[in-house]
Order: C-alpha cells, then sequence, then structure tokens
C-alpha cells in the first residue's frame, strides 16, 4: 500500500513504476476498429441496423440492393468512428506535446535536458519561472531562501488564486550544488486522486542532515499540470508520475447523461418496432397463404412444388426487409447532428456572455439541451451562485457595541473611526485577528501598493478591512508578519497555523508577539464552532444577538476570538501537533483532535458581518422561472437564517405575509420524525390553498430524515414547491438530488464551487456558475455560464427551442419513414403479397438519406414563439415540461398522418396511373415524388418561422430532388433510364402532383386550422398574439417593474421580531396555489390565478390599443 | 460591475491584481474565445412567421377550390373525348364443349384456338387508334416474377451466360436462355386480325416500344436463342433472326406492370375508324389466363393529352375542389357565426381573473 520513492537513485525505480508518459487515448491504431465496432455495437439500434443489413446479403429475400442499407449504416458508422478517431488523434497530439516538452532533470549528479516521457519515479526535476509542473513532486529546494514558491493550481482545481508551497523543514537551507546529490527516501501512498492530500514522510540519507522522518503534506507539492509563478526557480522529487499522478488518477469518463427526450424517442422505436413485427408477420402468414392458394396457380411464376426447408420463413423475413426502414436508420445521424448545433447556439450566444470577464457559456455536453426545457426542479447552491460571492466587510460588533447599524457600513463608523484612533484595547485585538488570523499573502506591488492573496474570500474581506480601519497587514517574511498600526509597526512570529477545515469550522493561528514575547492563539470561525468554547465567565448573549441579527440581514458572520497561552502549554502541545502532522493514517483528524486541545477557553472579541452581494438580475430569473413552473431547492452550507434572508430578497420565498415557511429540525430521531409528521401535515391541509408553503432543513435533521423516514420526507419533497436545505455537506446534496430524480423529476443541478462537484454530475442537468470559487464546478458541469441570470436564457430559450425542434424532428422522421413503409405494404397487396418493392433501391436509400432529412434538419432554426415573449410568458414552458410536443399521443397523430398519407398517395398514384400506363418505374417514380411533394408542404406547414435557409431546404430539396432523378434518368445503365424525363413531360404526372398535394394536404391545414383557431393551445394563442402585432410586442416596458418591487422588498430593517414560532414562520400568503403535477392529463395549468403584474398591465396595454 | 461602496475597492483591486499579473495570456486567449456576433449564430436570421388566420386560410381554401374545379373539368372532358372499345374475349373464345373445361382446351395443341369476335365503333375514332391487350389479375408485379430477368443479358451479347437472376428459366440443357427469366418466357402470344367490311386493317406493329429501351436495354446484337425450347412452353416463340432491339413484342412486355390489371399495346391501327363501322376481329386466343381466372380485353382507343379513358383525375379534381370551396364556406360561416378575435390574451388561461370572465 505504500510506495518508496528513492530520491535521485537511477536505476532501482525505474523498473517499478511507469515512466512519465501521459496517455488519455482510448484507442491504440490496431484496436481502434474492433473496439470501436464494439461501443458501437452495444447499442441496440444498431444491433438492429446490422441484422437488416446482413439479411439483406441474403439476395432471396432482400427486396432492394443490400447497398440501400449497408451505404447509410457504413456512412453512420464511419462518421461516428471518425469523430472518435478525431478526438482520439487531438488528445494524441496534446499527449505528445505533454510528452515531448523539454524538462531539466538530473541524471548521475547533472542537469540534463530531456523529455517529459522520460522522466522517472524519484527523479529531480527543476522547474524555472512560469514552467507548467511535468508530474507530481515533492518540492526539496525552490529560489526562495525562506523555501516558499508560489504556484497556479486552475488547470487541477480551477482556482485562480496563487497558493504557496513551502519545502519540508529537512531540506530548509540546502544550497543549490547540494540539490544535485541529494539522497533519501520518500515513504508516500500509492497514487490516488485526492488532490487535497498527501500523507508521507521525507528521510534524508548521510552525509545530509539526517534528522527524524518529515512529515510532508499537500504543501509540500507541486502536483502535475500547475504552474510555477512568482518563483525564479523550484526543484523537486518526482513521486508519481504519468497516467499514476493526482490528475491523471482523477481523470475519468462521466456516464453518459440520457434526456427525457431521448428516453421517449426509445420508447417510440420499441413501439414501432413492435408494430413492424406485427405487420410482419401477419403479412408473412398472409404471403404464404396466398402463396399456396394462388401462386400455384399463376402458371406464369413457375412455383416449385417442393420448395427448400426454409420456405415458409422467406416471405416474413422478405417483409421484415421490406418494414425495416419504418425505423429510420436517419434519426440517430439527424439528433446528433442538431444536437451539437443546439449546443453551438448556446456556445455562441452573444447574451450570455459575461460582461465582466468575457466568458461565453459553454456547453460541455452537447447530447442534452432538450432536457433544459424539461426541468422541474432547480437544486442551487447559495454562495456564488445566487450571491456574487464577493465580500464585504459590513458590521461588526466588538465586545457588545455594534457598529455599522446606522449607515450600514462599518467602515464609515464614526463611532469605529474614533475607537480605532484612540486605540481602544478591544478593537486593537479584534483588528489584530481580523489582519493577520489567515493564510493571506501580501505582496508589494511596484506602486508601493498592497495587494492581497487570499484563499477565500472572507479573509480577503477581512485584511482590506482592517488595513482601512488602519490596521494594514504589511509584509510576511517566513514566518515573521509585520502589521502597521497607526504608524507603528508591530512584529509577530507565527508559530502554527491549525488551518481551517469544513468540520471544524475555524481556523487558528499561534503567534508569538516579537515585542513582548506573549503567546497568543487567534482564532475565527462560525458561531457554533466558536462561541461554545468561550472561556466560563464570558457574558456571550450580546454575541449570539449580533449573530441572529445579522444572518437576519443575510450577512455571513464569523466570531473572532483570542488567547493567551502559556510558553509551556503550547510547548507541551506543540509537540502533539508534530506527531499528529506526520501521522501517515487519518492524519486529518488526528491533528483535528490535537487542534481541538488548544482551541478552548476563548475570549471571544466580537462578530463580524460580511455581506456577500446577490448577483444582478437573481430575483427576476427565480420569480420567471417559478413561473414557469420550476421547483427551486436552495442547498446551502450556510446557517439557517442567512439562508432564509437571501431566499426571501431573491424570491425564493414570497415576500413578507404570505405563505408558510415551515421548518424540520430536531437533534434525535424522535424529534425529526414528530417535525416531519407536523410539516406533512401542514402541507398537506394547505396544498389546496393559494399559498406558497416552503420548508426549511438543516443538514443534522435531514441526515436523519433521509436514513430513517425516507418516505415521508419524499412525499414531503413531492408536495412543496420550495426547500431551503442549510448546512448540508456535498454528499448531502447529491443525495437529495437523488431523492428527487427518484421520484422521476428532471432535475437541474447549479453551483460553483467544488462542494457542488457532487450534486452538479448526480442530477439530470448540471450547471456550473465560473465564478470566484474557480472553474471546479463549471468543469464537471454539463453547461458552465457566467451569472446565475443566465439560467432563465439557458432554460427558457435554448431548452424550450431544442425541446421543440426534437420533438418535431424525432416525429417527422418516424412519420416519413412510415409514409414510405406503408406505401410498400399496401403494394404488396397489389403484388400477390410477395414483397415486392415498389421503389427500388437507389431511391429508397435516397428518399431516407437525403430527400427527407435535409429540409428537416433546417428546423433547428424555427422558433415557435420569439424569444421575448416566452421570456413574458414563461408558464409556456409548462409544455415542454410535462413532454406534450412529444409523446406518445402526439405520436399517434404522425402515425395517423403518415397512414392517410400513404393512403392518399397509393390510392391516386394507382388510379391515376392505371392500364396502359401502369408502368412499374413509372408509377414508382410517381408515387415517390408523390411523398416528396407532401414532404416538402408538411415541413412548410409545421414551421412556425420561415427564414431563408428553411426556403431553401424545402423547396430546394424539391427542386433538387428533380435534378437528382434527372441525373439519373440520364444515365443508361440505370434501372429508371428516361422515366423521369418522360413523367414531367406528361400533363397528367403534374396534375397528380398536384391533386396528391391538395388532397393529402388540405384535412391536414383545416384540422390545424379548426384547432389554431377554436382550441388554440397556449403557444397558438401567443403566437397569434405576437404575429398580430398586438399588445405583447407592447409589452416590453414591463421588464423594470419586477425589480422596484424587489427593491421595495430587500432593505429589510433590523426591527424585526426576534422571537418567532420557530415552527410556523408566516412569511407570505397569496401567490402560486401550487396544484402540481396535474397538468399531465391536460389539465389547464393555471399556477397563477392571481392577477400578476404581468398581466395586468397586459390588459391595459389592451385597452390602449 | 458597479461596486461603489468603499469596501470594495480594495478587494476588487487585490482580485484584479492577481489576474492581471498571472494571466495575462489566458485573459487574452479568453476574449479570443467570444463568439463573432452573427444574425445566424443568434438564431436571428430575419425570419417570415405565418400564422394561420382565417382570411389566410379561407383564401387558400376558395383559391384551390377555384382551381381545381376547372382542371377537374378539362380532364374530364378530355378524358370523355377518348373513344375506347373494350371486348373481354376469354369466355366468349372457349368453344361451347370446352367450356368446363377450358384450360384443357388452352393447354391442347390441336385445338383450334382462333376466334372471331365483332366491335362495334360507338364514335369516330381519329387515328391512330391504340390497340391494347388488357391482362385482369395477373401478377407481373410478383416478386418472383418481377426479379426473374437479366438487364445485362438483354443489354449486350457478351453478357450471354449472366442468368443468375433467372430462374426457373435460366439455362437449358443447351446453355444459356436468351432472353431468360420467367417475363420472357410467359411472353405474351395472343394475335389479333383486324378488317373492316372485309378488308383488312393493317396494324402497325413498329414503335410500340419505347425508344430508350430499343436502342440501351436490348441489344441490336442478341439474338433469342435456347428460347421456349424446354419441357415446359410458357408463351410465345420469338423469331430468332430478328434481334431483341426489334423484338417490340417482347420489349412491351418485359416493361412490367406495376397493378394487376394492366394493358399494353399491341398496335396501332393508322387510319380513322368511322362511328358504327363493324370490326372483325380474328384473335388467335393462345395464352393461358384460365388457369388462375384472369381476364383477357381488346381495347381499341384513341388517345388524349391527359392519356387514354381515365375520369379519375377529373373526378378526383372536382371533389377536391368542391370539399375545399365547401371548407372555405364552413369556415367563413364559422367566422361569422362564432367569431373569436386571433391573439386575444385572455385565452391565456394564466391571465383569466378568478372569477373567470375573459374581457
Amino acid at each position: 500500500m505504500k510506495r518508496f520513492v528513492y530520491i535521485n537513485d537511477d536505476e532501482s525505480s525505474q523498473e517499478l513504476y511507469c515512466d512519465n508518459r501521459i496517455s488519455n487515448r482510448k484507442y491504440t491504431v490496431l484496436n481502434f476498429l474492433p473496439k470501436n465496432l464494439w461501443e458501437q455495437f452495444s447499442r441496440f439500434m444498431n444491433q438492429y441496423f446490422l441484422l437488416i443489413a446482413c439479411l439483406q446479403l441474403w439476395s432471396l429475400i432482400t427486396p432492394v440492393n443490400p447497398a440501400s442499407t449497408w451505404g447509410p449504416l457504413i456512412f453512420i458508422f464511419a462518421v461516428s468512428a471518425s469523430k472518435e478517431a478525431w478526438d482520439d488523434y487531438n488528445r494524441y497530439l496534446s499527449d505528445k506535446k505533454a510528452n515531448e516538452k523539454h524538462i531539466w532533470v538530473v541524471r548521475q549528479g547533472i542537469r540534463k535536458h530531456i523529455q517529459a516521457q522520460d522522466i522517472h519515479v524519484g527523479n529531480i526535476v527543476w522547474l524555472r519561472e512560469n514552467d507548467e509542473v511535468p508530474c507530481d513532486l515533492v518540492l526539496i529546494g525552490t529560489s526562495d531562501t525562506q523555501g516558499l514558491c508560489y504556484v497556479e493550481t486552475a488547470a487541477l482545481d480551477g482556482e485562480t488564486d496563487l497558493k504557496t508551497r513551502v519545502i519540508p523543514s529537512a531540506c530548509m537551507g540546502m544550497d543549490f550544488e547540494l540539490l544535485h546529490k541529494i539522497k533519501g527516501v520518500i515513504e508516500c501512498p500509492n497514487p490516488d486522486k485526492d488532490i487535497r492530500r498527501f500523507d508521507a514522510n521525507l528521510r534524508l540519507f548521510p552525509p545530509f542532515i539526517d534528522n527524524d522522518l518529515c512529515p510532508l503534506t499537500i504543501k509540500n507539492t507541486l502536483l502535475q499540470s500547475c504552474y510555477l509563478r512568482n518563483t525564479e526557480w523550484a526543484c523537486g522529487v518526482a513521486v508519481y508520475t504519468g497516467n499514476e499522478t493526482k490528475l491523471g488518477m482523477s481523470r475519468g469518463i462521466p456516464e453518459p447523461k440520457l434526456t427525457a427526450m431521448d428516453a421517449m424517442i426509445d420508447k417510440l422505436t420499441g413501439a414501432i418496432f413492435v408494430f413492424q413485427i406485427v405487420v410482419v408477420m401477419v403479412l408473412g402468414i398472409a404471403g404464404n397463404v396466398w402463396k399456396d392458394t394462388e401462386a400455384r396457380k399463376q402458371w406464369y411464376v413457375l412455383y416449385p412444388i417442393e420448395g427448400p426447408w426454409y420456405e415458409l420463413l422467406v416471405i416474413p423475413l422478405r417483409f421484415e426487409l421490406l418494414c425495416s426502414i419504418m425505423i429510420p436508420i436517419s434519426i440517430k445521424v439527424s439528433l446528433d447532428l442538431v444536437k451539437s448545433l443546439y449546443a453551438k447556439f448556446i456556445d455562441w450566444d452573444s447574451e450570455m456572455i459575461d460582461q465582466d470577464t468575457g466568458i461565453p457559456s459553454h456547453a460541455t455536453n452537447t447530447a442534452i439541451s432538450e432536457d433544459l426545457g424539461q426541468v422541474e426542479y432547480i437544486l442551487t447552491d447559495k454562495t456564488g451562485t445566487l450571491t456574487e460571492n464577493r465580500m464585504i466587510f459590513r458590521r461588526c460588533c466588538i465586545s457588545g457595541i455594534f457598529y455599522g447599524n446606522e449607515s450600514g457600513d462599518a467602515l464609515k463608523d464614526v463611532k469605529l473611526l474614533n475607537a480605532v484612533a484612540g486605540s481602544s484595547p478591544d478593537v486593537v485585538r479584534f483588528l489584530t485577528v481580523m489582519a493577520i488570523c489567515n493564510t493571506v499573502i501580501p505582496i508589494k506591488s511596484k506602486t508601493g501598493a498592497i495587494l492581497y492573496k487570499a484563499q477565500s474570500q472572507d479573509e480577503d474581506a477581512l485584511v482590506n478591512a482592517a488595513a482601512r480601519l488602519h490596521m494594514v497587514y504589511v509584509n510576511k517574511n517566513a514566518n515573521i508578519l509585520e502589521i502597521r498600526f497607526n504608524g507603528s509597526v508591530i512584529q509577530y512570529e507565527v508559530l502554527e497555523t491549525l488551518e481551517f477545515t469544513s468540520d471544524r469550522k475555524r481556523m487558528s493561528v499561534v503567534v508569538k508577539d516579537c515585542q513582548n514575547g506573549k503567546i497568543v492563539l487567534l482564532s475565527k470561525g462560525a458561531d457554533e464552532a466558536i462561541l461554545p468554547y468561550a472561556y466560563a465567565g464570558q457574558q456571550t448573549r450580546a454575541l449570539v444577538e449580533a449573530v441572529e441579527q445579522y444572518a437576519q440581514l443575510g450577512l455571513r458572520t464569523l466570531c473572532l476570538a483570542w488567547r493567551e497561552l502559556k510558553e509551556d502549554e503550547y510547548q507541551e502541545w506543540s509537540l502533539m501537533f508534530k506527531e499528529a502532522s506526520s501521522t501517515l493514517v487519518d492524519r486529518e483528524w488526528r491533528i483535528a483532535e490535537v487542534c481541538q486541545r488548544l482551541e478552548h477557553d476563548f475570549e471571544v472579541l466580537g462578530v463580524t458581518a460580511i455581506e456577500d452581494r446577490l448577483q444582478d438580475g437573481v430575483p427576476e430569473t427565480i420569480e420567471t422561472l417559478r413561473k414557469a413552473g420550476i421547483n427551486f431547492w436552495m442547498l446551502t452550507g450556510d446557517k439557517q437564517n442567512t439562508a432564509i434572508q437571501i431566499a426571501l430578497s431573491c424570491n425564493f420565498i414570497s415576500p413578507e405575509p404570505k405563505g408558510q415557511l415551515l421548518l424540520i429540525d430536531g437533534k434525535t430521531e424522535g424529534e425529526v420524525c414528530r417535525s416531519l409528521e407536523r410539516v406533512l401535515l401542514t402541507m398537506r391541509i394547505t396544498s389546496s390553498e393559494p399559498k406558497d408553503v416552503a420548508f426549511v432543513v438543516d443538514g443534522w435533521a435531514l441526515e436523519i430524515a433521509l436514513k430513517h423516514y425516507r418516505k415521508a420526507f419524499t412525499e414531503l419533497a413531492i408536495l412543496s414547491r420550495t426547500a431551503i436545505c442549510c448546512r448540508v455537506t456535498p454528499s448531502q446534496k447529491a443525495q437529495l438530488v437523488e431523492l428527487l430524480k427518484s421520484c422521476d423529476y428532471r432535475t437541474l443541478a447549479i453551483g460553483d464551487g467544488g462542494n457542488d462537484v457532487r450534486m452538479i454530475q448526480q442530477a439530470d442537468i448540471g450547471v456550473g456558475i465560473s465564478g470566484r470559487e474557480g472553474l471546479q464546478a463549471a468543469r464537471a458541469a454539463d453547461y458552465s455560464i457566467g451569472k446565475f441570470r443566465f439560467l432563465k436564457r439557458l432554460i427558457l430559450v435554448h431548452g424550450r427551442y431544442s425541446y421543440n425542434r426534437t420533438a418535431f424532428l424525432s416525429q417527422y422522421s418516424f412519420y416519413k419513414s412510415l409514409v414510405i413503409c406503408f406505401i410498400q405494404i399496401f403494394f404488396s397487396f397489389i403484388s400477390g403479397v410477395s414483397g415486392t418493392s415498389l421503389f427500388n433501391s437507389v431511391s429508397l436509400m435516397a428518399y431516407n438519406v437525403f430527400y427527407t432529412s435535409v429540409p428537416v434538419l433546417v428546423s433547428v432554426l424555427d422558433k415557435d414563439l420569439s424569444e421575448g415573449t416566452v421570456m413574458q410568458h414563461p408558464q409556456i414552458l409548462v409544455y415542454c415540461q410535462a413532454g406534450r410536443l412529444l409523446n406518445p399521443s402526439t405520436f399517434a397523430g404522425w402515425f395517423g398522418r403518415s397512414l392517410f398519407h400513404a393512403i392518399v398517395v397509393f390510392v391516386i398514384t394507382i388510379h391515376a396511373y392505371a392500364f396502359e400506363k401502369s408502368e412499374m418505374e413509372e408509377l414508382s417514380m410517381v408515387a415517390l415524388s408523390g411523398c416528396i411533394w407532401l414532404q416538402a408542404f408538411v415541413v412548410a406547414l409545421e414551421t412556425n418561422s420561415f427564414t431563408i435557409l428553411q426556403h431553401l431546404a424545402i423547396w430546394g430539396n424539391l427542386v433538387a430532388f428533380y435534378v437528382i432523378n434527372w441525373v439519373f434518368s440520364a444515365i443508361p445503365s440505370s434501372g429508371m433510364y428516361t422515366i423521369m424525363f418522360r413523367l414531367c413531360r406528361q400533363p397528367s404526372y403534374w396534375i397528380t402532383m398536384f391533386l396528391i398535394v391538395a388532397a393529402g394536404m388540405g384535412p391536414v391545414l383545416a384540422l390545424k386550422y379548426f384547432r389554431y383557431t377554436y382550441r388554440p393551445s397556449k403557444i397558438n394563442a401567443l403566437q397569434q398574439a405576437e404575429r398580430m402585432g398586438g399588445p405583447i410586442l407592447s409589452l416590453g416596458n414591463i421588464e423594470p417593474q419586477p425589480r422596484l418591487m424587489e427593491k421595495e422588498v430587500s432593505p429589510l430593517s433590523i426591527t424585526q421580531p426576534k422571537n418567532r414560532n420557530p415552527v410556523y414562520e408566516p412569511l407570505l400568503s397569496d401567490s402560486p396555489n401550487s396544484t402540481r403535477r396535474s397538468f399531465g392529463s391536460g389539465a389547464p395549468f393555471d399556477f397563477f390565478q392571481s392577477q400578476s403584474r404581468l398581466s395586468s398591465s397586459y390588459s391595459r396595454n389592451c385597452k390602449d390599443n | 460591475m458597479e461596486m461603489d461602496t468603499n469596501g470594495a475597492t480594495t478587494s476588487s483591486a487585490a482580485g484584479g491584481g492577481s489576474t492581471s499579473t498571472s494571466d495575462s495570456s489566458s485573459a487574452a486567449k479568453k476574449n479570443s474565445k467570444k463568439p463573432k456576433y452573427s444574425r445566424f449564430t443568434q438564431q436571428e436570421l430575419p425570419a417570415c412567421k405565418p400564422i394561420l388566420t382565417p382570411g389566410l386560410v379561407i383564401t387558400t381554401f376558395t383559391i384551390i377550390g377555384i382551381i381545381f374545379i376547372p382542371i377537374g373539368l378539362v380532364s374530364l372532358s378530355a378524358s370523355e373525348h377518348v373513344v375506347e372499345i373494350v371486348d373481354r374475349y376469354d369466355e366468349g373464345c372457349v368453344p361451347s364443349n370446352y367450356s368446363n373445361d377450358k384450360l384443357a382446351y388452352i393447354q391442347s395443341s390441336r385445338t383450334n384456338k382462333s376466334c372471331t369476335r365483332t366491335l362495334s365503333v360507338p364514335k369516330l375514332m381519329k387515328g391512330p387508334v391504340f390497340i391494347y391487350y388488357q391482362l385482369d389479375n395477373f401478377y407481373q408485379n410478383h416478386r418472383r416474377y418481377v426479379k426473374s430477368r437479366s438487364d445485362k443479358q438483354l443489354r449486350s451479347k457478351a453478357y450471354e451466360s449472366e442468368t443468375k437472376n433467372c430462374d426457373p428459366e435460366g439455362i437449358s440443357p443447351d446453355g444459356p436462355i436468351v432472353p431468360c427469366g420467367l417475363i420472357a418466357w410467359s411472353l405474351f402470344n395472343d394475335t389479333y386480325g383486324f378488317s373492316v367490311k372485309s378488308k383488312m386493317l393493317e396494324v402497325n406493329k413498329k414503335n410500340i416500344a419505347w425508344d430508350s429501351d430499343k436502342e440501351n436495354k436490348f441489344g441490336s446484337d442478341v439474338y433469342p436463342k435456347n428460347f421456349q425450347i424446354g419441357g415446359l412452353i410458357g408463351g410465345a416463340t420469338l423469331n430468332s433472326s430478328i434481334p431483341l432491339s426489334e423484338q417490340e413484342d417482347l420489349i412491351v412486355w418485359m416493361r412490367t406492370a406495376a397493378l394487376p390489371t394492366f394493358r399494353k399495346l399491341y398496335g396501332r391501327i393508322e387510319e380513322d375508324l368511322q362511328a358504327n363501322e363493324q370490326i372483325t376481329v380474328v384473335i388467335q386466343n393462345n395464352y393461358n389466363t384460365y388457369s388462375f381466372g384472369g381476364k383477357k380485353k381488346l381495347v381499341l382507343s384513341t388517345t388524349s393529352w391527359i392519356g387514354g379513358k381515365n375520369d379519375f383525375l377529373g373526378v378526383a379534381y372536382i371533389t377536391v375542389g368542391g370539399l375545399c370551396l365547401f371548407l372555405a364556406v364552413s369556415f367563413i360561416l364559422l367566422y361569422v357565426i362564432k367569431p373569436r378575435p386571433l391573439g386575444d390574451p385572455s385565452y391565456l388561461s394564466w391571465n383569466r381573473s378568478p372569477a373567470g370572465n375573459p374581457t
């Protein structure tokens, strides 16, 4: 389980561990074909097509040339395979580039320039500033005298801040020459993918300073793909190489996500398959019966008296092949094509470019755009997602005195400024903790200004605020901190840093005042991690109140504390801490335990309140999406009060005295159970009333509820439109997503930080905000956007259009295949049920692959409603959510239409081309052109907006059909030589075409018009309103109105009732009467009975007109 | 970003500092990644968005009706102008003593197969008058039948032995059959002789096949060989001294029909036939349709721009046109009786007031 790395030992480890050749490739040249084919044939559709194609090789049963199936099949496979090959080739190229990069490595004591792929475990690698780290290294030397270096880990975890790395104490002070000759052993765990942990030990061999085991942590490493910054050079020992690095191990191919729409298409395909089997059996039996009774009499057919043993199978198999086109081979290609275009539209959308950073939105997963239109639940993170994650110090409470309450900004509070000027000891201590209890690195810029590099936004805010209050953190020189207060410089020596972990919820530093030698523990952390550890006599009531008050304002609070340590107490603890730091097993837990021994008996100095402002447009976005029938759950690690306040201010729960906020809490099973029962009861009662009910649950209660009362909690989840889950861990977030998914809801998870990654990966759709917490979430997500407000556009515009377009495209694909297939079936009844194909091979292939695929592809440009209309009437999304545009009943409509059109084409053709005109090739061409004409008009009728491209594709395709057939008709060896020319010269051909179009489209048009006018769907009504140039177009001016409302709501004063009933919090009433999930059976979806602002101004506008 | 608060300025400066120093290259990359604006990429191509307004739909139906009915009438009258004589002779040409066993009659080589029919011309038939034979219940489109031919063999002498699709009439003991296959083998072999007032009417059997077939599909160097010499005699025999490209009856027959009832051109009478003239037809009734209950008919027909006599298109046009007009009228009536303003927002249910009375 352990790996021993011998530093600078050229022989021993070469065979043991792999070299540094990176390979992200899936295939090699040799295994590409078999592996790729195997993967493709693992899909049912492909197996089906392969079976059909193989059957067609049997000339006795094939109705058409096998090429008509093999051609498209090979084409489809070639397209998929070349896409894979191209991706793999690109991966190979980038691997190659990385592998062949030249790196300085020590070999036999001499520095050599070698290719990155030749690095072995144990080699000493030298890097210069801005070099990329080629493999995982343990740092042993840097240009910095203090053994520090800075790395940018953006490629690894997405965080753009610089991180400090230090060389292990054992290597401290080693000079340049010595580093070439260093020998030793590093004991480290086997490769894993945890980029936050590296529990290892280093022991140097004589003649080097042979001290004890030196513990190594992640702070002593340089991980692959990081960049060395602000450091002239650094060198390290390679410990993990090639694909065994932390980055290499964490690489993985995520499970492909399947959209609800794909599942529905698969289901419909299955239904068609069953239908096909039935047809084949019926026709097969009929064919055999006809053969035995009639065909024996038809002397000219010359059936042998005794057939081979498989004779009975021949006719059914012929029909199987004839009907195989029912499942269109082109649908997969078409869908892949349009899906990647949907994704491109998202990438291209200029309205979804983050103006601050210039980063456009990006669809990483190109296959699931339709799902965006079917979202039912949005699970959102709070910090950085709803808020800007731009922390600003706003208020504080120092020893019971509130600062910043009047102005809303403590930095401008005269009282505080006076206290600072007067060096009030409490305030000074408070500011000292603010300034130095952190891991911030001050950097002097050339202009003399001090820049702070902080890993956490909170620390950044605190240090900057302290600086504004004249407590300036000037410099950090190794362990010596320098702060300047009111002109005097104070120095502290940092003895230990007790780092922040999400379990401990606090961080501390132990510093020694350089002037008087006093050792002090400075701590900051969440209230529940600090206040319980206050010394026995301290009055914490004021602090608790302050925390509560700030939380109600939606501010993030931190408690600052301090304790003077005795010299011997520190020394004793320090040994324990060192020991804990060098354990290999459970190090984190051991350290936490040791820290606990020091962090008690605090003197709590005060509370800071940091504001995290809401992002622009968050309330509007949430309101719009809630109107669209999407339910919001907020999952946050933050405090309950803060979460509720943020929820209030961003329309998450409707403002003031409406509705109910139900609280589930409790520390034990029994309490949680009772609370859950009570909430459920209330929920059941209120679900019939027009009330907005939300429940609030904290992580602890959630843990119990999910474990023991999963059923009740699931029911609650179904009943509730809104939920706030606070204090939840990343895995709980993922569990909640799982829970909603298990209830068959489409979930979208949106977040910005590493703690949201699991939820994002778990959800049907993961959206990452490329925010200030780094790109980790954005990388794991299916879509990455710059701001929360883009979600509105992503769902309402891109999701909805994608859904509509795919709904049309997929059903149309089945329709056109069915039309031609039904004609073949009808023809078999007049050809002795013998399985003759009416159409020749070329026509059949071209029909599926070309004539009918091209016009429908441009439906990706179709817009049923303009973007503005959708934004104003988000309720229209319900058509997508409930899957009203693609379901068995709409599909039945298309099925019926295909049957009708097949009858029209067939009947008209055989009657118009009867008797002396009934020549096979001509008749088949007439029927085919009839189909093509109908297709053109069907697409035209179903298109809502014609751009030039649509006209080109629809009518151009019709022209192309004739041109192509003229070409074929000009080739003497083709079966249809001269046919098309002959037909086009006949007036009766054109008359037949017009008859087919009129007879086929007339009823469809009449029906559509009737429904459009007298039974309009909401979409139709909006279309009419929009196109008539009516009131909707003048509605643009109502957009700003909701904002005004928000302004009135957000400035909540502090004079809120402090002691509220802990269970029922009447926050709001009225507004959505949530008769949720009632729309499945075509019920009207008036979620909003109340006259909304929108509709009132709507009717006002109507009157104006 | 509208940061106006004091606390934020330093912090944002700090943040900005860190990105500007280290990320300048990547920031430039990000900017270049920004997509170029175009109407296509923004899905904002100018579009025409027609909707089904009553006006549009009613006009469409009216126009279709108005156009279709005249076309229907013209087609119908064209079809009516075609004079057609249809005579079913398969029943009548069997002598009465064989009427219970027609099969034996037709299969016997000793029976007299000639048969005389008299047709009267109802109206003046302008020449050329087309002579067709019509077969009913004959499946030329049967899969086993329709595939049993070799186009290569027909086209060129070089491919004489290309008979693999022709089973079971591909190869005789003496070598490949030319033309091979069931279609050729079952060639129609009834013949007709016409006379008016005991004067023979000349039947022009030249140019009854498509020129393209004669020139490209049937080779002038391909001569019939081993044809109809086996034990089973199907239909007609071919003169083995005439190349296939000139065997026009064969060429016509080889253009298989898609329907079980079909007519094939037999020849043309180039002169006019006067009304009430009696035409005597001497038929050699050789072809066996009795075993499967098929009918044989002799058809004399003139032609028009629409083809032979076929009322279907005319009737269908008038019907469709009439239905369209009917629909147009009904929609107008509906519109008048139950007006329904388009785009009335009150029809959006979420805009309805709780009382439920749309304005």
